[in-house]
């Protein structure tokens, strides 16, 4: 069974949490964004078979959105963390 | 074929003739097709059979059939829930039928009739919008009540007393179960008959692309000079696109499924319930074959877990309470990749030369000879044929999608 570290409350199980997906940072300008662009944060991911970081949800517990890095075939953890506005992730350079 | 092994038997000379064989991978090939599933091998079957293109390698890291056509619970039907879905998913009903005799081997189809299970007012509703939609397309669909599901399966229980009642079903009687390794092994027979090349145990590692078009791929076997490359890798399919340096819009989740110790015949349907994320039937070994929704998190390890299983089997006794004294026997994942509107895509990317065949996420199975057929057409005709028409890779840019999301899959 996963377990999580929640920023907040520590380790849990991860039946605490729900998946928010892949961390995908919204285009700095969303509102100047073509269609292309648009369509690509808002369809296209990685989808990465290695160490990926993405968002969870404590639902049963704290009700915190933080982000996580885990490897997506061995489940293990890296980091955990809160977001912090200058947290920047592979494709935030708009590539 | 009972006369053929009778003869084989009584000859003495051993062994009936290997189904496909080997070769040594060449380095070059019109056609490579990475993925030895059943989209994979139908697709050089029918670039074989209908476009006499012969020259076609099928690439397989494992072994055929060892992904998602080996692990999925064989259900085949096609009341879906846009008209874009229903006519392609019927298609593949049709050639489901036809399958036995075009490939000279017993896939077992057994179209026993499909129940989807409502147990909300909501649920009653999108049934009955499928159920419309499906006889517009001519697909046999309706909705029924529970004393007419009782008589179809008994054993179910109808009465007021679970969680969450039955208050309907959409009945498709056309749907039913196939013996999937028998689909691909007869896709692969009659590929390597008409001198396509299966290379098991053949990974790709790399595709050469050199300023907008493929021009070859790298594998554990060597290097393979072709034009035309073909991503039919279901759950892997972001991996293999990354290699071409393309980007999809997948996420791919595991499913999980399980079969139970053989019971006596009892369930001659196949019984579905997205309110309770749960699908089920019995086989022919009397074993009942059970699968649920993708598990709650990204991933591609194919681990089995304790939570899927106390989930599906507390949601198969709130179906059938007389279940509870049978054992599990085997537990299994399949990597599904998912696409934001639960439909697949199929055809060219922004790469010339690299064609997807992906986003099958929990209904690829069901699909594999349309998406072999078409796909062929495709690849033969170097134009996308009107039937996949809505699930090209460029609809997302178009904001055109085609959304199956009430129909496609348990996990909502």
């Amino acid at each position: 069974m996963l377990i999580l570290s929640c920023p907040n409350c520590g380790e849990r199980n991860v039946s605490e949490f729900r998946f928010g997906g892949e961390f995908n940072p919204r285009p700095p300008n969303p509102d100047a964004c073509g269609d292309a662009e648009l369509a690509a944060y808002l369809y296209l991911r990685d989808n990465r078979l290695g160490v990926e970081k993405a968002w969870w949800y404590h639902q049963a517990g704290c009700g915190l959105w933080f982000l996580a890095e885990r490897h997506t075939k061995t489940q293990e953890v890296l980091k955990t963390n809160v977001w912090q506005p200058d947290e920047a992730g592979e494709g935030a350079d708009g590539d | 074929m009972s006369f053929k092994l009778i003869r084989q038997a009584l000859n003495g000379n051993g062994l009936l003739p290997r189904m496909w064989r080997s070769h040594p991978v060449r380095d070059r090939y019109d056609v490579v097709i990475v993925g030895g599933g059943a989209h994979g091998l139908a697709c050089a079957y029918y670039l074989a059979a209908q476009h006499a293109i012969t020259d076609v390698a099928v690439i397989e890291k494992g072994y055929i059939g060892s992904g998602g056509s080996g692990r999925n619970t064989a259900i085949i039907r096609s009341n879906y829930l846009t008209p874009e879905g229903v006519r392609f998913y019927d298609e593949s009903v049709r050639l489901y039928e036809q399958m036995a005799t075009e490939l000279d081997f017993n896939v077992m189809f057994s179209q026993r009739g499909h129940l989807t299970l409502a147990h909300t007012d909501g649920a009653v509703r999108t049934m009955r919008r499928r159920a419309e939609v499906n006889k517009l397309q001519g697909v046999v669909s309706e909705l029924i009540p529970p004393d007419e599901i009782e008589r179809l399966c008994p054993g179910i229980d109808v009465s007021d007393h679970p969680r969450y009642p039955i208050l309907a079903a959409l009945y498709h009687p056309p749907g039913g179960i196939v013996r999937h390794d028998a689909v691909v092994w007869g896709y692969a027979h009659q590929a390597d008959r008409r001198g396509v090349h299966i290379h098991q145990q053949t990974a790709l590692t790399g595709v050469d692309v050199r300023g907008d078009s493929v021009v070859g791929v790298e594998t554990t076997g060597g290097y393979i000079k072709t034009g035309t490359v073909l991503n039919a890798t279901a759950g892997w399919g972001s991996t293999i696109a990354d290699m071409a340096g393309v980007r999809l819009p997948l996420t791919t989740f595991p499913l999980q499924a399980c079969v139970t110790e053989p019971l006596k015949p009892f369930l001659d349907v196949v019984i579905v319930s997205g309110s309770l994320h749960v699908y089920v039937s019995q086989s022919d070994r009397g074993e009942l074959v059970m699968g649920a929704s993708v598990d709650p998190y990204t991933s591609y390890s194919m681990d089995s877990s304790l939570a899927f299983m106390e989930g599906i089997a507390g949601h198969m006794l709130e179906l059938f309470p007389f279940l509870s004294r049978v054992r599990v026997l085997r537990q299994w994942a399949g990597l599904c990749d998912m696409t934001p509107d639960y439909s697949p895509i199929m055809g060219f990317t922004p790469v010339r030369g690299f064609l997807v065949d992906v986003g099958w996420g929990t209904y690829g199975f069901k699909a594999s000879p349309i998406c072999g057929r078409t796909m062929a057409e495709l690849i033969a005709g170097e134009r996308t044929p009107d039937l996949i028409r809505p699930f090209r890779l460029s609809r997302f840019e178009e904001f055109d999608l085609v959304g199956e999301k009430g129909a496609a899959s348990v996990g909502h």
